[in-house]
């Protein structure tokens, strides 16, 4: 056991001592955060655009100042003819155009309807539905403003409620996504390359032929990121709670066990990536390649699962970050307890399993 | 007085497949010994070391290390041997302080063994400017130099060194081999391979081994003898042209 304490106090060593992995360690996952956290969003904010007014009159003055007031557009420019529209969105400036008809009012009045079309600029199909969907929510409220001495026989009326998400920020989907990564990034990765630079350097034969157990030597190597990783993600979860104001809304222990037993597996996918790399180059290419690219794709992370073609959402079920982002999701935005996660707190826990057996398979093949 | 054998090794072969990388090889090697074990590259000598100190399972055959049966106890075997090669002496990004601690301490030496040891250990070297410097900061000869002594370390009754003295100059070569006769002076049994035919000169008794099998077994003045030649060197040759 004293043995044992020595190493773990080695592999810290190289750890602190390298300045390139303690960047990737933490100056990343705080990087990515920040990153993912302000830069980064889906949501409508002083969106630019352009209004081609061809009536003028009151009522569309009345529009237009709804929309020039509300946080989410921003007037750039009063267009004065339809030519104009191509180059305002050829410029790039603008990412809407309202084209209000001539005799708009009055149209409104007489024939009870008037027109107006909204232009959005797709080359970003997610903003511009929003865009279209936001604008189209401000005419029908002043629609409805208008109307509301009228009395219609049947009405429907909807009731909207986000739930989970009342502000539908974007950081509360992101955060998950990017704790998910970042769990898998420092476990997986950095084990796989540490335990390959011990081969690269030959100092790996040292430790065979010690007193030492080769399952000593892999824990050993392990020990370390469990607790950088654990300390990782805590800083995430503080980060989120305190700079974005992003709740935990369930139970923090069931949070930090989840963590851990996701951390657990993606050490043992790194180990396991160990067996197969030869250097520490092709560790880093496996990992990148192999974990982080189709986590980042099919995890559910950006992209929701459930939108994507059938043969991948059958791929996503290996992918044991999509398990995680389910679990860590409900029990920071639904608070949900163990009861309605354990289906995926098992998967999890079978992928493990089956990777570090795979990987002690492997191990005992290597040192015949 | 009876010598005893710390190294027993019986028609030992190593198998892949078909292809027998160490076909048979029988030899002693007695306490106190200074070994040489020779051979070209790719005649089996890595292979054959391997299963000496127990990271490889031989295929037939008998060996015993340290009293120790290779089958059966290479845990064992491992605990009372110690090792060094020129591929990997210490590690760069450690002291020369936490090098000795950490090897230390994986063989099982108490906290105040150790730091009894290392005190005289750096004195013996001369190294007490740069004991908290890190190992990746010495020059080549100093970490060969220290290398060897950890690996005697925990007291070990032989010590298996794979090509200690590669790319070092040939004044630390010779005191590094002066260090190795003190060693075995004091009763540890030194079995070292080395591409250097000068230091197999050095050696008490050399083995030479082509393509698996140990073609030539004795002492280099007897094997000089043999093949009517001046130098170990010309043996190697000769055993090389031979075989072709």
């Amino acid at each position: 056991m004293k043995r044992f304490i020595g190493f773990i106090q080695k592999e810290f060593y190289h750890i602190f001592r390298d300045t390139r992995s303690l960047f990737i360690l933490f100056g990343m996952p705080i990087a990515q955060i920040m990153l993912f956290g302000f830069a980064i969003t889906n949501e409508i904010n002083n969106v630019d655009i352009a209004i081609l007014d061809h009536a003028k009159d009151a009522t569309t003055e009345e529009i237009i100042n709804k929309i020039s007031s509300s946080k989410y557009f921003s007037i750039k420019q009063m267009i004065t003819r339809e030519a104009d529209i191509e180059t305002a969105f050829q410029k790039g400036k603008i990412k809407a155009v309202l084209n209000f008809e001539k005799d708009f009012a009055k149209n409104l009045v007489v024939e009870e309807s008037a027109k107006v079309q909204i232009i959005t600029d797709a080359t970003d199909p997610n903003t511009a539905n929003a865009i279209t969907n936001y604008i189209t929510s401000i005419l029908q409220n002043y629609q409805q403003s208008l109307n509301k001495d009228i009395q219609l026989d049947y009405q429907i009326i909807p009731q909207t409620r986000m739930v989970y998400n009342a502000e539908l920020k974007s950081v509360f989907m992101f955060v998950p996504g990017v704790m998910t990564i970042i769990l898998m990034l420092v476990s997986a990765m950095m084990t796989s390359i540490s335990i390959t630079r011990e081969k690269e350097l030959g100092t790996m034969e040292i430790l065979l032929v010690s007193p030492l157990k080769p399952f000593q030597v892999i824990i050993g190597k392990v020990v370390p990121y469990i607790f950088l990783s654990i300390i990782n993600a805590a800083i995430i979860v503080l980060l989120s709670i305190f700079i974005f104001k992003m709740p935990v809304e369930g139970s923090l222990f069931l949070l930090g066990a989840e963590s851990v037993l996701f951390i657990i597996t993606s050490l043992a996918l790194g180990i396991l990536i160990s067996t197969i790399a030869k250097t520490q180059q092709s560790a880093m290419m496996i990992s990148l390649m192999g974990l982080m690219l189709p986590v980042i794709l099919l995890s559910g992370f950006i992209f929701p699962i459930s939108s994507m073609p059938t043969v991948l959402q059958i791929i996503s079920n290996i992918i044991p970050a999509k398990w995680f982002i389910i679990i860590i999701k409900g029990i920071m935005l639904k608070g949900v307890e163990l009861t309605y996660i354990w289906k995926e707190t098992l998967i999890l826990i079978g992928m493990t399993v089956f990777f570090i057996v795979l990987s002690i398979k492997k191990y005992k093949i290597r040192l015949e | 007085m009876k010598t005893e054998n710390v190294i027993e090794v019986q028609d030992l072969t190593k198998a892949f497949g078909d292809f027998k990388a160490v076909n048979a090889i029988s030899f002693e090697v007695k306490k106190g010994e200074i070994f040489g074990f020779l051979g070209a590259n790719g005649a089996g000598k890595t292979t054959a070391i391997k299963m000496l100190i127990g990271i490889s399972h031989p295929t037939s055959g008998r060996a015993k290390v340290v009293g120790y049966d290779v089958f059966t106890q290479p845990e064992s075997i491992k605990k009372n041997i110690g090792y060094m090669s020129q591929r990997f002496a210490l590690y760069d990004d450690l002291t020369v302080n936490e090098n000795i601690n950490f090897f230390g301490g994986i063989y099982g030496l108490s906290r105040v063994q150790i730091r009894e040891k290392r005190k005289q250990l750096i004195e013996e070297l001369g190294l007490e400017d740069v004991a908290d410097k890190l190992v990746g900061a010495l020059p080549l000869g100093w970490k060969q130099k220290l290398s060897f002594s950890v690996s005697l370390f925990h007291d070990p009754k032989i010590v298996f060194l794979d090509e200690p003295t590669g790319g070092v100059d040939p004044i630390t070569r010779r005191q590094f081999w002066e260090m190795i006769y003190k060693a075995a002076d004091q009763g540890t049994t030194i079995f070292v391979t080395t591409h250097y035919m000068d230091e197999a000169e050095y050696c008490d008794r050399v083995s030479i081994m082509v393509e698996g099998r140990i073609e030539a077994l004795d002492t280099p003045k007897k094997l000089k003898q043999q093949f009517g030649v001046d130098s170990m060197n010309d043996v190697f040759l000769k055993l090389a042209r031979n075989i072709e």
